[in-house]
């Protein structure tokens, strides 16, 4: 419900790739908010920079869904933080995320690319 | 998902702080590791988070459901709009509570009286067995207040029926508790042995009756008591267990209580004190268990699994003809014998119980509802009002908001807000007020020798009720409004001056047209209350026949006194001298039968050897009766001392009598036979006088025949009672003080309960005075709130409309003029309101027919009257602006612009 129109700073992110970035860092295993930001600059290879803030009311919204589950435990350097597990139904729902990406990536190269 | 965050969203909040701290510990962390100060460090790791506010917030808004904050921020804003205009809050909220509390009183009552089941196990089950309609008419004696069947009936339903689990029998009566002087009752039921397993009634403490308990010739049984009983008698003491209580001379071991809900079978009533059947003969002079021609029980059966009410009602059918053979009782004449032997049984309804207070007061309750249904709706138009009032005055904030982007449902939901939260406070003073009000009308309808009990505690019907109200009032009062002051455009509204020339038409239009409904609707109020009150005035100022003033009744119970049957004329005889003897008495007899109490006995007569068909109304009356009661002797004599039980049989009769058996004649020297039974002696009474017409079993009946005979001649007197009636210019403590002293000097076991006529009058005349007065106050607080609507409206049309008068007159309008002009405008709306009010109310009088007496539905006098006595308020209500209209200095009116 309410979905207030938000301004989370999404970088240069497209609409809506957030949340399947998130969904498929979680799919490697449980992680605090912290570890999700740096993950995916990492993984991108620093390209896509996400203002770590935004995350937060990404991971909420999820949760909301119930696509993420979320439990306190402790980090790595012995601190309190809160962390997410993906769920049965954010499995599903990063499978058919990503499946809808692909597609879209493709058509977007044929148009882009013609052979 | 989300509603439950809702209401934990405040806990969230807190949660995604404590998270978002958690990061920055943990970014700060690995900047110290990179090699940053440690105050560097957080700085480094504040900027990569962002802005927390802003995040917090963010999530925040996710968790609300836009549509309830809003409603609450509503709710606050409407609040502090009331409290700027605390006048026009209190008049709204109180207009509100008296209205909604009148509608939630009555409701109360007809959910207590009609429609809630009784507080027993599954009362669904439950169906009552009696004769099946139409009975067309039984012979015999009736007593209590569920007389349907006879014990050798109910004998036979037991041995025979297979449709119920269990059968509760019982009888309305009451035990006498004291053993000599000014009698105390106690409410009684005598119950078989199954009734309270049958309903699924548990004790409260002790146990509750047995099968075994109810065996005929029961010599010591025990009394089931309840709750109410034993805490005003005994202060809900666990010790009353098993102690003994004196009931008509007797003395029974309590063993058991009753649970607090429950009040027996009997809506309207409950009761102190049960005993078994069997126990019947111990507390009455003559038994009439072995009686097939005493009615005097009630029949509940349970059904068994499976069963339903036609199958029951088939089987009860099927075994009725053994049933009726067995029972026949032997004194019927063959007449009676052929209609007994076609009675068939039948199941009826039962959960809801029974009740004389439903049949009395079902109809009349439904009425008061509508009625006060009415008065809410004109309160709600006078609300209605004021909000539009309200609304114009806030045009260019509406039109503010609306220009800057609300929408026109969120400006709607929130001037709605406003009529909300007024009709919730006004529907929670209602229900305060119902409390006192339903309270009120049960101690009403309570009368000396009928206690009212009722169950009046909120249920959820009640509680459905009133909320509906509230929301439906809600909405008749604020929606309109609401949707009106949304409609204008806002450039419009905000181009017109603080104060038009004129107001537009249309909306003027509505105004009037409220004023019309409301003078209609409490019109028809009006001619109800009219027709209400002058319906009780008829019948009070009615000739009864009899004398109602100064006249006491007192009832004599001598069982206690032991008297030999054979003595009792003698004793009789004494008493009634000894009180027509003190000082104070101008006047004493004895009587069988008090008019208009209730009680009665007829039968047909045979003159000239032929039966006839029209009953006969009966009482047996001592010396000097008509001259107490003050009824005229026309011709012959009163009885005197000639008249004893040696003597040949007399009776003085009615004019009606003469009217109905004589054509008129005198009937002086003629004589009549009762049609008493088969083996009952059939004496020939010698009609030795005549006297004036009275009422009998009610004030509303036309006159009846009635036949009166001699008291003194009845030589054996069938029960220790005696019923005395004197005339007295005494005071009533007195007076009740000197007959108490002189009957218990003579007597002291005789019990004594005082009544005064006036009293027995009043009583019956209860539903008219309940109608009178109730529909007497919803009429008037009807056409307050009619008239304060109609100068608000006008008061209000005066102000809007200064210019225009200012104009009028500065042109040359003298000050006649414009009281004309303001006069004419109500006077049409008015009139209007009339018109329609007057064909509703002759139209809804038919609904009140049968409670009217003396007049007609559409009497035209009292319509006239009615009209009349609105008209007259109205004109005072619309002449106060028309006059301040006149005042107004031309100038000023128009400099105000």
């Amino acid at each position: 419900m309410a979905k207030r129109k938000s301004s989370p700073n999404q970088g240069e992110m497209l609409q809506g790739t957030l949340d399947l970035l998130i969904l498929r860092t979680l799919a490697l295993g449980p992680a605090h908010g912290h570890t999700v930001a740096y993950a995916i600059e990492r993984q991108s290879e620093d390209v896509l920079q996400v203002e770590h803030g935004s995350l937060y009311p990404a991971l909420h919204r999820l949760e909301d869904r119930g696509w993420i589950a979320s439990f306190w435990g402790t980090s790595e350097n012995n601190r309190r933080a809160r962390y997410y597990r993906l769920t049965r139904a954010g499995r599903q729902q990063l499978t058919e995320q990503t499946n809808r990406w692909e597609a879209m990536v493709r058509a977007i190269n044929r148009i882009l690319k013609p052979a | 998902m989300s509603i439950r965050r809702f209401f934990h969203r405040r806990w969230w909040d807190e949660e995604r702080a404590r998270e978002l701290e958690s990061y920055v510990a943990i970014e700060t962390d690995e900047n110290v590791a990179r090699g940053m100060a440690p105050r560097e460090a957080r700085l480094a790791a504040e900027r990569r988070l962002g802005n927390r506010t802003l995040i917090r917030e963010d999530i925040y808004h996710m968790n609300t459901v836009a549509f309830l904050d809003n409603a609450w921020r509503d709710v606050r804003y409407a609040a502090r709009l009331l409290r700027l205009n605390p006048a026009f809050a209190v008049v709204a909220i109180l207009s509100l509570a008296l209205g909604v509390g009148a509608n939630t009183a009555i409701f109360q009552l007809l959910n207590a009286v009609r429609i809630r089941t009784l507080p027993v196990k599954t009362p669904n089950e439950l169906v009552e067995v009696r004769l099946a309609e139409p009975v067309g008419g039984r012979t015999g004696r009736f007593m209590g207040r569920r007389p349907m069947l006879t014990y050798p009936l109910l004998e036979q339903v037991r041995d025979r029926q297979q449709a119920f689990s269990g059968l509760a029998a019982w009888n309305n009566t009451t035990f006498n508790l004291t053993t000599g002087g000014e009698a105390r009752y106690a409410l009684g039921l005598l119950v078989n042995g199954d009734f309270f397993t049958t309903l699924g009634v548990h004790p409260f403490a002790g146990r509750v009756f047995t099968a075994s308990d109810d065996v005929r010739g029961c010599a010591a049984p025990g009394a089931v008591i309840s709750y109410g009983f034993w805490q005003r008698e005994f202060g809900g003491d666990g010790s009353a267990l098993g102690r003994p209580l004196r009931l008509e001379g007797r003395s029974f071991p309590i063993v058991g209580v009753t649970p607090p809900e429950f009040f027996g079978v009997d809506v309207g009533r409950t009761f102190d004190v049960a005993l078994p059947l069997c126990a019947e003969p111990l507390v009455k002079p003559n038994s009439d268990l072995d009686k097939p021609d005493v009615w005097f029980l009630g029949l509940f059966g349970r059904l068994n699994p499976g069963w339903t009410l036609e199958r029951a009602t088939a089987h009860l059918e099927a075994i009725s003809p053994n049933i009726v053979r067995a029972t026949l009782p032997p004194r019927y004449r063959a007449e009676d014998a052929q209609h007994y032997l076609q009675f068939k049984l039948a199941a009826y309804p039962a959960g809801t119980g029974v009740s004389n207070l439903r049949r009395d007061y079902e109809s009349p309750l439904w009425l008061l509802l509508a009625t006060t249904a009415l008065v809410l709706i004109i309160a709600c138009a006078n609300l209605a009002n004021l909000m539009l009032a309200r609304a114009t005055a806030r045009e260019r904030e509406i039109a503010v908001r609306l220009a800057i982007g609300a929408s026109r449902g969120r400006v709607i939901r929130q001037l709605l807000a406003e009529s909300l939260l007024l009709s919730t406070i006004g529907a929670a003073g209602g229900v305060l007020l119902a409390g006192w009000l339903s309270q009120f009308l049960v101690g009403f309808l309570t009368t000396e020798n009928s206690r009212v009990f009722l169950d009046l505690s909120t249920d959820w019907r009640v509680f459905a009720f009133t909320a509906a109200l509230a929301v439906a009032t809600c909405l008749l009062f604020g929606l309109t409004p609401a949707i009106r002051a949304t409609a204008a455009a806002p450039g419009a509204a905000m181009k017109s001056g603080s104060r038009g020339s004129t107001d537009s038409r249309e909306r003027f239009g509505l105004r009037r047209g409220l004023v019309v409904v409301q003078v209609a609707l409490s019109l028809v109020l009006v001619v109800g209350a009219l027709l209400f009150v002058r319906s009780l005035r008829n019948l009070v100022i009615l000739d009864s026949g009899f004398r109602q003033t100064g006249v006491l009744i007192a009832n004599l119970d001598l069982h206690g006194a032991s008297i030999a049957r054979e003595n009792r004329r003698a004793v009789f005889n004494d008493l009634v001298a000894r009180v027509r003897a003190l000082p104070g008495v101008d006047a004493a007899a004895e009587t069988f039968i008090v008019p208009v109490s209730g009680s009665g006995w007829n039968n047909r007569i045979v003159v000239n050897g032929e039966v006839r068909k029209e009953n006969v109304n009966f009482n047996a009356v001592g010396i000097g009766y008509f001259r107490t009661m003050g009824t005229a002797l026309l011709a012959g004599r009163d009885f005197d001392d000639r008249d004893t039980p040696a003597s040949g049989k007399v009776a003085i009769v009615t004019e009606q009598f003469a009217k109905k058996f004589f054509g008129g004649e005198n009937p002086i020297g003629r004589t009549f036979q009762i049609q008493e039974g088969v083996g009952v002696e059939r004496p020939v009474y010698n009609i030795v006088g005549l006297v004036k017409d009275a009422k009998y079993t009610n004030l509303r009946e036309e006159f009846t025949p009635i036949a009166l005979l001699a008291a003194s001649q009845d030589a054996v007197p069938d029960d220790p009672y005696l019923q005395i009636v004197l005339r007295s210019g005494a005071p009533l403590t007195t007076i009740t003080s000197e007959v108490t002293a002189a009957l218990t000097e003579a007597n002291p076991a005789t019990i004594i309960q005082f009544q005064t006529m006036n009293a027995v009058v009043r009583d019956s005349l209860l539903r008219e005075r309940l109608m009178a007065t109730l529909s007497g106050l919803f009429g008037l607080l009807a056409g307050v709130l009619a008239t304060i609507g109609l100068y608000g409206v006008m008061s209000y049309m005066v102000e809007r409309r200064k210019n225009e008068i200012g104009i009028r007159m500065a042109l040359g309008a003298d000050r006649g003029d414009v009281v004309g002009m303001i006069m004419r405008e109500a006077g049409a709306l008015v009139a209007a309101g009339m018109v329609v009010g007057g064909l509703a109310a002759v139209g809804a009088g038919r609904w009140a027919s049968t409670l009217l007496f003396g007049l007609r539905p559409g009497d035209p006098s009292t319509l006239m009257l009615a009209i009349a006595a609105l008209a007259a308020v109205a004109g005072v209500a619309s002449y106060v602006p028309a006059w301040r209209a006149s005042r107004l200095e031309p100038t000023e009116a128009l400099r105000e612009e």
